[in-house]
């Protein structure tokens, strides 16, 4: 039992340990840029510090005080536009890279959201930050910016509705499961 | 930095609300946070040195270099290939991305790449598995790809 839960442990950590051996090796052979991975690999954990630690404390708030039969009513099968502008409000309001949304959008299946819903706090969230448009404009320029900001408004619906669709409801039935499982 | 001010005070404010309502509660959201975390520990370390990797192998010049104003068909693929598989923050990627515009890289290319950086992600999809299973992560991923081809069309037609 101890060894096939330690077996377990170990295929988890498979990728970051092949991972490791390749920044050690660049390390080895070429010591400069050995460094340079090190010291990029050190920003970028600093700044995910910056906001992974709340979104997690969020989602583990939500998670105990948010009742399903809530999340269903407001964001579940028959949530209609409330659904679709609370996904599209709640992805942009967030902060940070797309891999903060994963967790979000696990919490968010686990709890009765419909999956086109999720998606759109996906697809929002990977291209809609309020924040980083902002900046955007300032770096971009209001045309660059008002033309991708746009198109992902239809472009993040598009790809939700599709997906939705395109996938059979076995497919949607493991997403559900998946979400159980690392929730 | 704002933002993470932001991000803290909220989550602190949250906390502190939980812990007057209910001390058990807020307990268990603090395991329930911890425990959501330490499943993708794993894949986080990972794509962590996978960014290290692929950006001290990356500079911003070779970038430049290949998606130039007359790079065409071919500079607009590459640089949505680059996007797909860089995780610049936007905060480095706009500045960047105004830089290599100056420098000679192209609208179309530009907004490919802008694009793809933030729909597709080839290096965080091991986490995304977790999440969403393969399929739809391939499909979710595979779509944001194509329309960012398109977004980059719009964008060589209108700037």
């Amino acid at each position: 039992m101890m060894k096939k839960k330690t077996m377990k442990q170990v295929k988890r950590y498979r990728f970051f340990v092949v991972m490791l051996g390749i920044a050690l090796g660049m390390l080895l052979f070429n010591h400069d840029l050995g460094v340079k991975v090190f010291t990029l690999s050190t920003d970028s954990v600093l700044g995910m510090l910056g906001v992974l630690p709340p979104i997690f404390i969020l989602i583990g708030l939500l998670d105990v005080w948010v009742k399903k039969e809530t999340m269903v009513k407001y964001m579940g099968k028959d949530s209609g536009i409330i659904g679709i502008l609370l996904g599209f409000f709640l992805g942009s309001v967030a902060a940070g890279p797309l891999y903060g949304a994963f967790p979000v959008a696990g919490v968010f299946l686990n709890k009765g959201s419909r999956l086109a819903n999720v998606l759109i706090i996906v697809g929002a969230w990977s291209t809609m930050k309020i924040p980083q448009i902002l900046f955007e404009w300032a770096s971009m320029g209001l045309k660059f910016t008002l033309i991708r900001f746009v198109m992902d408004i239809f472009g993040v619906l598009i790809i939700a509705y599709s997906m939705e669709k395109l996938l059979t409801p076995k497919d949607q039935q493991e997403i559900y499961a998946l979400a159980k499982k690392m929730n | 930095m704002t933002m993470t001010f932001i991000f803290y005070g909220v989550a602190a404010i949250g906390l502190v609300l939980s812990l007057v309502k209910s001390k058990e509660k807020t307990k268990l959201a603090l395991k329930k946070a911890w425990k959501a975390f330490e499943n993708i520990l794993p894949q986080f370390l990972a794509i962590v040195l996978l960014i290290g990797v692929i950006l001290s192998l990356l500079s911003a010049q070779q970038i430049s270099q290949l998606i130039g104003k007359d790079s065409g068909w071919l500079g607009v693929l590459i640089a949505a290939v680059i996007g797909s598989i860089t995780l610049i923050p936007g905060l480095l990627a706009f500045p960047l991305a105004a830089a290599l515009l100056e420098n000679g890289a192209g609208y179309m290319q530009i907004g490919a790449f802008i694009s793809t950086l933030m729909m597709v992600g080839i290096v965080t999809m091991p986490m995304e598995f977790l999440y969403f299973g393969k399929k739809a992560t391939i499909m979710r991923n595979g779509m944001g790809f194509v329309f960012s081809i398109l977004v980059a069309i719009v964008m060589g037609a209108l700037l």
